[in-house]
């Protein structure tokens, strides 16, 4: 006789595994806590008023406190002193850029996959091209910043440089001006993104046509639909949601990307928001990887207060992927 | 047509083997099968079938997994083109038409040959937006008269009474037995000769199958229908004439009480007594 019963043994190892489970759960959470926490320490006191920090942390009042944000930080241009830098070049910069790289990306994209799934024939060739997707989902965007660079920068040099450029259409001053090569501008930075996200919103819109079921498209078919009509009538309506979840959250990630702008040679400094598509134009993500460069730590604050401001932005754009996926998607079967 | 010239006077002349057109000798004819056979690459999936389908009866094949049964019904509407390297060959005429022949267009050939699935199929949308799709693709109303042909199809498929009050909500949200007559009213709507039937109630639970079978042995009258089960009693309770497949052959075709109570072939007799299959 054992000194301890089988059944025991059984519930100890039960115990310990559950145990086990737990700790690397809270031992994430903590981890993301704590980086949340300094985060928001060393942002609040450019993101907060001053009034509102010292209610909290020092002697004021709280009932007296008329204003909490800070709005200058996210009015003001970037500047050299602290107290007066802000954000609004680059977060007007990131939304050019972000709806530039959406309205390139989600039709490609979008139309890629729907040609992958519903109309291509399954052979090698269509393999390779699947293959292919998928890898280039996985490399790193600062490649594409090189892409970028080569391609729609400096377009092969076949249009001159940047400054001296051979070909523009459009007014100076209409928003839509541009010339070529794009130089640093928002349409290379856009069309940049545009190959950081193309393969994560094919990749997904795809998943999303797949897990419709086969036995609609037969359905659909077999009532004398054609291919088009059963792909735009029933496959991507069905898709919709899924496809969109998938969309935002590409989105998010070409919101979020600062290298291949790097490699772009976009500006830090900007004393203006851009007028059209060639003009110059920074992006949060860029704006931090400078300040927490430099060697002040006020700059550090800086940095920190817009990490706040950009995580804010992913947060509701990840919030309004989820709702989609809650409210839109409904049962296919 | 100068395709299809040839193939009409073939029926006349080639030996009536086993055929299902042995009754009154009037007899019309839908679906004319002549010598047909099927591949999936290199699998020769059915060998020389010659049947003729009549007008207006309910014609059931039968026959254990893998005969070919499913695969004969999907080249009736041609399905299978879907099937990357399925081909075949022979006569299959609808009417006149050469289904087989690759100019004729499907559009048109499934517009005429409805198909109801094993499991029901009802799209994600309402029960109004279900039947009306067929109609909208093919052009086949004046705009007024969609509500009526909604309505139409509906009655026709025995189930208006039980959706007249919700039109207009999810179609999954009816039964099963609901989805599946709400997938035959679908097929109905664009005006089809005949209907196709894949199992049509194997994802069905007893009274659903009755609701099911009981339309279809009124949908007869109106149209030209075949049936594959899996159910013997199934095919004896629903079906004028039977075609016994087995192994990607005709064994035996014929009127369905004849096939139940006589059947001239042994395998047949095998197969409808349950010795096999």
């Amino acid at each position: 006789m054992s000194g301890i019963s089988l059944r025991t043994k059984r519930i100890l190892k039960n115990r310990a595994f559950l145990a086990l489970c737990l700790f690397s759960t809270s031992a994430t959470i903590l981890i993301l806590a704590l980086l949340l926490m300094s985060i928001m320490v060393q942002g609040s006191h450019f993101l907060f008023s001053s009034e509102a920090l010292s209610a909290v942390f020092g002697h004021g009042e709280l009932s007296q406190v008329t204003k909490i944000i800070r709005w200058e930080f996210l009015s003001n241009f970037a500047s050299r002193f602290p107290e007066k830098a802000g954000i609004y070049a680059a977060v007007i910069g990131s939304l050019w850029v972000c709806v530039i790289c959406a309205l390139l990306a989600l039709p490609l994209g979008i139309g890629t996959a729907i040609y992958l799934e519903e109309f291509a024939p399954k052979n090698r060739w269509t393999a390779l091209i699947d293959f292919n997707i998928r890898n280039l989902a996985g490399v790193p965007s600062i490649v594409y910043g090189i892409l970028g660079l080569t391609a729609f920068t400096r377009m092969f040099g076949l249009f001159g440089s940047d400054k001296n450029s051979a070909l523009s259409f459009g007014p100076d001053n209409a928003w839509w001006h541009i010339q070529l090569p794009f130089g640093q501008g928002l349409l290379a930075g856009g069309l940049t993104l545009m190959l950081v996200v193309l393969p994560i919103v094919i990749i997904s819109s795809r998943e999303a046509l797949r897990a419709v079921p086969s036995s609609l498209r037969q359905a659909s078919l077999a009532i004398g639909a054609t291919p088009w009509q059963t792909a735009s009538k029933i496959t991507l309506p069905a898709a919709i949601p899924s496809i969109l979840t998938g969309a935002i959250l590409a989105m998010s990630r070409a919101m979020g990307e600062a290298a291949p702008l790097l490699v772009l040679g976009i500006p830090v400094f900007i004393a203006n928001t851009p007028d059209n598509l060639n003009d110059n134009f920074t992006v949060l993500p860029f704006q931090i990887f400078n300040w927490a460069g430099r060697p002040q730590e006020s700059f550090h604050q800086l940095a920190a207060s817009a990490i706040v401001v950009l995580l804010v932005v992913l947060v509701c754009f990840n919030g309004v992927a989820v709702y989609l996926r809650q409210k839109l998607r409904k049962p296919l079967a | 047509m100068p395709d299809t010239q040839p193939n009409l006077a073939k029926p006349a002349t080639a030996p009536t083997a086993p055929t299902a057109a042995a009754t009154a000798p009037t007899e019309q004819i839908t679906i004319r099968v002549q010598d047909f056979n099927a591949w999936y690459g290199a699998y020769h999936a059915l060998h020389n079938i010659t049947l003729n389908i009549p007008s207006q009866r309910v014609t059931s094949l039968i026959g254990p997994s893998g005969c070919g049964k499913s695969t004969f019904l999907r080249w009736i509407n041609r399905m299978n083109d879907l099937v990357p390297n399925a081909r075949a060959d022979g006569v299959m005429q609808l009417d006149q038409d050469d289904v087989l022949d690759r100019a004729f267009d499907v559009v048109e050939l499934r517009r005429r040959v409805g198909m109801v699935f094993q499991k029901p199929n009802p799209f994600p949308k309402s029960i109004y937006e279900n039947i009306a799709f067929g109609p909208r693709l093919h052009k086949r109303f004046h705009h007024s008269d969609l509500d009526a042909l909604v309505e139409q199809s509906l009655r026709a498929a025995a189930i208006w009474d039980e959706v007249k009050d919700r039109l207009h909500n999810s179609a999954l949200g009816l039964s099963g037995g609901q989805q599946q007559r709400l997938c035959i009213a679908r097929a109905i709507a664009v005006g089809p000769e005949v209907l196709l039937m894949d199992e049509p109630c194997s994802a069905l639970d007893p009274r659903s199958t009755a609701s099911v079978e009981a339309l279809i042995r009124e949908l007869r009258q109106t149209f030209t229908i075949v049936v594959v089960t899996h159910n013997m009693q199934q095919a004896a309770r629903v079906s004028d004439l039977t075609a016994f497949f087995f192994e990607g052959k005709l064994v035996e075709a014929g009127p369905t009480d004849g096939m139940f109570t006589n059947p001239k072939n042994k395998q047949t007799e095998d197969y409808v007594t349950g010795r096999f299959g």
